[in-house]
């Protein structure tokens, strides 16, 4: 199952990735597709990129909120929030698990042989802070004299934006070069740390920093895709708490708002079949392989 | 000794949360797009946004 999902990641990554022609165009892919939102984190302003970042439109859907109300238009974001919304009641986290392009590069760093290291729980609330505050609150209030926001996330914090947008955009448009600054260099500091830390922990800025991630968590106990405890097969031997690369607990906590349905711990861990895949309260077949409450050591 | 487990199983309910939560924002997609939100998205995407990727 672990091959699939890296082949799912593959395919998605390529799919919102999949103009390939700005070797030559040297620009972005300007085309109709860029209508749809990624599911996943994904600038829009990528070379590459077919579809827009869900977070990098609500910034600027926000963030133009004042001069579109002025002009008799209500575009409050509605549209990418109700994609993420739909996407977030079927699958919750899964996306972050199965379809988001940095969360497979940050476990593709991971995989680099070194000392690994956990994350404190409470750094996970930072992702909540960076929701409200750097997408919705900064760009709605923040604005300059002609009623414009800044999509505060993107400009200052977004490694995804500086490694799949910012670096190849200044390779491929060398007159670029000439607005590096201040602002670029914080970003990159950011990127390199946060890929730094991507190696000795496993996905840091999912569990700490991602605004989407955070989004998808809020539909942790009302999606219809999740993973199910069943506590009469349950040993609480802990076996899952060894494999979760995103430090859950999954017999303590079968609805936790970090998990992304990765299935480690349904494949690699449980020996009892304790753990399955349910779709809206109906489990799907899992194999049993005969053991019972009565026959657990 | 496998019969509760599937009893269990026959037993569990539908969870009826997921079903009011798509559709109220498949709604909200909706009205967003009635309101002619995704030409806008589609205007601001087409271009590089220096902002965003922090040279701008």
């Amino acid at each position: 199952m672990e091959t699939v999902r890296k082949w799912v990641q593959v395919i998605i990554g390529f799919l919102t990735n999949s103009s390939w022609s700005f070797p030559f165009t040297k620009t972005i892919y300007q085309g109709p597709l860029k209508v749809i939102c990624s599911p996943g984190l994904n600038c829009y302003s990528c070379p590459a990129a077919t579809t827009s970042c869900p977070l990098g439109s609500i910034q600027q859907l926000l963030g133009g909120l004042r001069f579109s109300l002025e002009n008799g238009q209500h575009y409050f974001g509605l549209s990418v929030f109700g994609t993420i919304g739909v996407l977030g009641g079927l699958f919750g986290r899964m996306i972050c698990g199965w379809a988001c392009p940095f969360g497979f590069i940050q476990e593709l760093l991971h995989k680099i042989p070194s000392r690994k290291f956990g994350i404190p729980r409470m750094l996970s609330y930072g992702k909540y802070f960076f929701l409200l505050v750097f997408v919705i609150v900064l760009p709605l209030v923040l604005v300059d004299e002609f009623g414009t926001g800044n999509p505060w996330f993107c400009k200052f914090v977004c490694p995804a934006g500086t490694l799949e947008a910012g670096l190849p955009m200044i390779f491929l448009q060398p007159n670029l070069r000439n607005t590096l600054g201040l602002l670029f260099l914080n970003k990159f500091v950011l990127m390199i740390l946060i890929l730094g830390w991507a190696v000795f922990a496993s996905r840091p800025f999912c569990r700490t920093i991602c605004p989407l991630g955070a989004f998808y968590a809020l539909f942790s106990k009302v999606r219809l895709i999740k993973l199910h405890l069943d506590e009469a097969k349950c040993t609480n031997c802990k076996a899952c708490h060894h494999v979760c690369p995103m430090g859950v607990k999954f017999n303590e906590s079968p609805d936790d708002p970090e998990c992304i349905t990765c299935l480690a711990c349904m494949n690699k861990a449980c020996k009892f079949d304790a753990i399955s895949l349910e779709i809206g309260g109906i489990p799907l077949a899992v194999p049993d392989r005969g053991l019972t409450p009565a026959s657990k050591p | 000794m496998n019969q509760p487990t599937r009893d269990l199983r026959k037993k569990r309910p539908i969870r009826k949360a997921p079903f009011v939560v798509i559709p109220v924002f498949l709604l909200l997609w909706l009205i967003g797009v009635a309101t002619g939100e995704p030409a806008r998205v589609l205007e601001q995407a087409v271009q590089v946004c220096l902002s965003c990727i922090g040279l701008g």
